[in-house]
């Protein structure tokens, strides 16, 4: 395969992240179909969200400590970082329930939005964290 | 929801996802900006697109509008945005130190997210 080309314009690096993206949306689905909406609140998105950031924060510093993005790195952050966990969370579905809620609950719109948004930064922190631990305790390259 | 419908919703979420990750590699050789704006464009247009669809099904309801909304929106506009690097970028500006950056990167990304979907359902529901 050519490796002069942007990873985007790579037909089988583009595969992994419609594989992933696949899968993550499969969960999401499930998620949305399965979990419970308490007072009528998106609960389902908000937890596929968080455990999206959670698990691409992890993802991205493990790699990263363990060496360049290439190969088969490279192969596993398109998979599972790029299509899994972008697949799995959604900002659209997010941004949908929040005019929503705003329209009827604006004071649930408004929550749902911040403690959303602030969860994830906080998900995506620890994920990174864990990720930092994790190498350090296991001696891999900071 | 049918069988097929669910197949095809993880199918275009795939598809959606392998059009977030070509868009955002095109923005990203195009422009070069200190804030991760391409992953803003992705999820506000995104966000548009789903209050489109979620508009017309809300004025236009069959069984149909409802498949095509989930296939659409849930699949394919649910795999293009994302929220996982949203709040990854975010982290990574306040990694270095950047914290007026990260804030206004995620407002603009909220703000921009809601108001567009906004846009969207507006358009949408007097379309339907």
């Amino acid at each position: 395969m050519s490796t002069h080309h942007p990873s985007h314009r790579q037909p089988a690096l583009v595969g992994w992240v419609v594989l992933g993206g696949a899968a993550g949306t499969a969960v999401r689905l499930a998620a949305e179909a399965q979990l419970p909406r308490p007072a009528d609140l998106p609960l389902p998105t908000l937890l596929v969200n968080l455990a999206g950031a959670l698990v691409l924060g992890a993802l991205l510093e493990g790699l990263a400590r363990r060496g360049a993005d290439a190969g088969r790195r490279r192969g596993v952050r398109l998979l599972v970082g790029t299509g899994f966990c972008g697949g799995l969370t959604t900002y659209s579905t997010l941004a949908v329930e929040v005019d929503l809620l705003l329209a009827g609950r604006p004071l649930a719109g408004v929550g749902y939005a911040l403690v959303t948004v602030l969860l994830g930064l906080a998900a995506a922190a620890a994920g990174v964290a864990a990720a930092a631990s994790w190498s350090r305790s296991t001696g891999a390259r900071p | 929801m049918s069988a097929v419908v669910v197949l095809l919703t993880v199918l275009a979420g795939g598809l959606g996802a392998g059009a977030r990750f070509v868009v955002d590699g095109a923005l990203r050789a195009r422009w070069r900006t200190s804030l991760p704006v391409a992953t803003t464009v992705i999820n506000t247009t995104g966000s548009f697109g789903l209050g489109l669809l979620v508009g017309l099904a809300l004025a236009h309801a069959s069984p149909g509008a409802e498949a095509a909304q989930v296939v659409l929106g849930t699949g394919f506009l649910g795999g293009y945005t994302t929220f996982s690097t949203a709040s990854v970028e975010v982290v990574a500006l306040l990694r270095e130190g950047r914290r007026g950056a990260a804030g206004l990167h995620a407002a603009t990304m909220l703000g921009g997210s809601a108001l567009a979907a906004a846009a969207g359902l507006a358009v949408g529901t007097a379309l339907g």
